[in-house]
């Protein structure tokens, strides 16, 4: 059996892929399956309305262009947009969405990360993120203003000086003050992450009273 | 294993495609240099000397998607299926199922490798445009044109079905000897036909079902558990197997012990695909969970040991070779960085660890000292073994193949060293809780150090590259046939 065709494609190949794949897998699919999935519609809210309608206010022609009246309908449209940016740009491979339970993180970034949080459209798939070379997002919403962020992407080092990130100056015609779609859209995206909490918007606490973690 | 059958020998020709061999490894080595180009490109962001921050096209983000990629699919994928048409025929004395079917996988392959990078490159571009939007919605599904959001899954969506069929093929080709093949089955092809298996169902589970079927947590559930599945039953079982093939046959003396093969194996399948959640330890997945993750991670890297007390046993009383036999060094170097990063990850998988050193740069040291330091090497040697006999010439330069091994030996272990530093370094900074920058800061000198270790081993494969072209281009120096190492390495 143990060096035989049948055993090694049957039982190697297929059996124990699968008795991994219902126990990792299956077993928390079964375990959420009541939770329901928000799609983008759902998940729009006053907050992240708030900043949209901050967006039309400061840069009208290009948003009325882009996505027309601040309406929560285009709301939910910019956020798919967004996170599709947030994927197809690979930000998660340099910022992570989830905040842990350990090394103050919850001081930096707010509340640790739950499972609600992550069942709606746009976490499809999760972007929890593997690496940070800049911080955790999960909670960036409010956090900054919709200019900063058109200047910070514009060219990171202008507010934010040494910074490595990249410039995203095809998130704009030309001008900090001039964001296109794309701009517009990952913006809109950024000041939504987290303002389904309490806590926002959640202000990095640093240095203040660090904890003994280690 | 073939003695009594010896006057019925198949002719090397009829069983192995030589030129089909020598087409991946190009193809393999061509997408290796673009990788590497593409980490230089990131290395050079993160230590803030890109000159060519802000092209659109050459953005970091999206070339280390590209880098990751290429590496997977491009290289590791094309150099392996290269070997298998070497190793496969010669295993079974059956050549594979069609000498068309072979050719016209090659190309499909290089047509996915290609449009996976064009598509990362190229799709973000495209993506705020209305017809996408629209698209989607009347399609219902997310169509990113270009990466998708699952790490190593990034190929686009509208090649992930191309792909999934491109391995069912591969399986079909490389099966059908194998199932012909009568009598007692070598290590080898254990290794081979299990993962034909699991390259296909790990392919299909990571770039169809957290895109399509689940999301949230669970979604990065089956995340964890492809990146996990896509280094440990894809790249891991192909890997040994070409080390069961080749080692023996270069140092003219059987594996050591069966019996541990038989543990190394049946642990490997066991064991491995359990671990997935590993990779998101302290997320809202439930904590039960990622205990068991954690305790297969440990058994799994307790059975691989074993592995390599084989191998070790094999070459036991004949170290000498090491010296002089240069693919053989290639293999043994990269089992001992195998053995190191295995007895790293048994230490970091532990929730003590992972406070510290996740989301830091000691998980990308342990990525290159796995990906570069192990499989790329083992890669290095059996080409290092077989070009001499695809283009029927002698190894123009010893020197040359001396200089690829060391620097990319020591390159890579500096960057391993370098990054596993900065990522202990990474994880105080964030847990004092110093403004983000310091981290930055602090990570610079580390990333500098990085640079350079990496222009060393791009360096070690430029002069891979240019000897080849001298004893592709020079005159053919005929091989010993007596000898199964090139003269020169030998
Ligand atoms: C090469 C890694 C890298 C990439 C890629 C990257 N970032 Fe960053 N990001 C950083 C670093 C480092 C910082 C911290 C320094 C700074 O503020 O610029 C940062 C900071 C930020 C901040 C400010 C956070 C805060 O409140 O202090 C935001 C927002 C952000 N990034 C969003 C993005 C988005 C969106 C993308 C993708 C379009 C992206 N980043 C791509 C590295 C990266
Ligand atoms: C020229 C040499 C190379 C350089 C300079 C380089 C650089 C880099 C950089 C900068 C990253 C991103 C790290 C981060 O996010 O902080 C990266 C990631 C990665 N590289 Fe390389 N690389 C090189 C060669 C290779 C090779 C040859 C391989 C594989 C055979 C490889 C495998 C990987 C993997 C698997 C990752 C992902 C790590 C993770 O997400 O944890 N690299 N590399």
């Amino acid at each position: 059996m143990f060096e035989s065709k049948a055993g090694i494609l049957g039982i190697a190949g297929i059996g124990f892929f699968l008795f991994a794949f219902i126990s990792n897998v299956w077993t928390p699919i079964l375990m959420y399956k009541d939770v329901t999935e928000k799609t983008a519609e759902e998940v729009v809210n006053y907050r992240v309305m708030a900043h949209f309608g901050d967006l039309n206010r400061r840069y009208p022609e290009a948003f009325q262009e882009a996505f027309g009246e601040p309406t929560e309908e285009n709301c939910a449209a910019a956020l798919r947009l967004g996170r599709q940016l947030y994927i197809g740009e690979g930000c998660w491979h340099c910022h992570s969405q989830f905040v842990r339970p350990v090394s103050n993180e919850s001081k930096r970034w707010g509340p640790v990360s739950t499972a609600e949080e992550y069942q709606n459209e746009l976490q499809r798939p999760v972007m929890f993120g593997t690496r940070r070379v800049g911080p955790d997002l999960s909670h960036e919403a409010g956090r900054r203003s919709n200019d900063w962020h058109a200047v910070h992407f514009f060219d990171p080092p202008l507010v934010s000086p040494d910074s490595p990130m990249p410039k995203y100056t095809w998130f704009f015609d030309g001008a900090p003050n001039k964001p296109n779609k794309r701009g517009l859209a990952i913006i809109t995206y950024l000041q939504w992450l987290g303002t389904s909490l309490d806590s926002y918007p959640y202000y990095e606490q640093v240095n203040a009273d660090a904890e003994e973690d280690y | 294993m073939t003695s009594d059958v010896k006057p019925l020998l198949p002719r090397h020709d009829d069983l192995v495609n030589e030129r089909l061999v020598a087409w991946y490894f190009l193809a393999a080595l061509t997408f290796l240099t673009v990788s590497m180009l593409a980490g230089l490109l990131v290395a050079l962001q993160l230590i803030r000397a890109n000159p060519l921050d802000g092209v659109e096209l050459l953005s970091p983000a999206r070339w280390r998607m590209v880098h990751t990629n290429a590496i997977a699919y491009g290289f590791l994928a094309n150099a392996f299926l290269g070997c298998l048409h070497w190793a496969i025929p010669r295993l079974t004395l059956r050549p594979v199922a069609s000498v068309a079917l072979s050719y016209f996988i090659f190309s499909a392959w290089q047509f996915v490798v290609v449009c996976t990078a064009a598509g990362i490159i190229l799709g973000p571009s495209f993506q705020a445009q209305d017809w996408v939007a629209e698209l989607a919605s009347q399609l219902h599904i997310s169509m990113s044109l270009g990466a998708q959001g699952v790490e190593w899954g990034e190929t686009p969506f509208w090649i992930d079905p191309v792909a999934q069929l491109g391995l069912l093929l591969v399986a079909i080709n490389f099966m059908t000897p194998i199932v012909r093949q009568r009598g007692p089955m070598y290590v080898s092809l254990w290794y081979f036909m299990a993962a034909f298996v699991w390259t296909f169902l790990t392919y299909g589970m990571g770039n169809f079902m957290p895109e399509y079927a689940v999301g949230g947590v669970s979604g990065g559930a089956v995340g964890g558990l492809f990146i996990h599945d896509l280094v440990g039953l894809f790249v891991t079982p192909l890997g040994w197997g070409l080390m069961y093939y080749f080692v023996p046959i270069m140092l003219k003396r059987p594996i050591w012990s069966h019996g541990l093969s038989l543990v190394g194996f049946w642990g490997l399948a066991f064991f491995y695909p359990l671990q997935g959640i590993h990779h998101f330890l302290y997320t809202p997945i439930p904590m039960f969970l990622q205990y068991g993750a954690i305790i297969s991670t440990i058994a799994v890297e307790l059975v691989v040991t074993t592995v390599v007390i084989n191998f070790i046993g094999t070459i036991w009383g004949d170290g000498e070779v090491l010296k002089k036999n240069l693919p053989i060094r290639w293999f043994y170097c990269g089992m001992i960085y195998y053995f190191i990063t295995c007895f790293q990850c048994a230490l970091q998988v532990t929730l003590t660890f992972q406070k510290l050193i996740h989301f830091t740069d000691w998980v990308v040291g342990h990525a290159h000292l796995v990906m570069f330091g192990v499989f790329s090497m083992w890669i290095f040697g059996i080409m290092t073994y077989l070009f001499p006999r695809l283009i029927g010439r002698d190894w123009h330069s010893r020197k040359l193949c001396e200089i690829h091994f060391w620097f990319s030996a020591v390159g890579v272990f500096i960057m391993f060293l370098d990054l596993g530093l900065a990522g202990v370094f990474q994880g105080y900074y964030w847990a004092s809780l110093a403004p983000w920058d310091v981290s930055v800061m602090g990570s610079q000198s580390f990333w500098v150090v990085r640079a350079f270790a990496g222009l060393m081993m791009f360096a070690g494969t430029l002069c891979f590259l240019v000897n080849l072209y001298l004893t592709w281009r020079g005159p053919v120096r005929e091989l010993n046939p007596d000898i199964d190492v090139a003269p020169a390495l030998a």
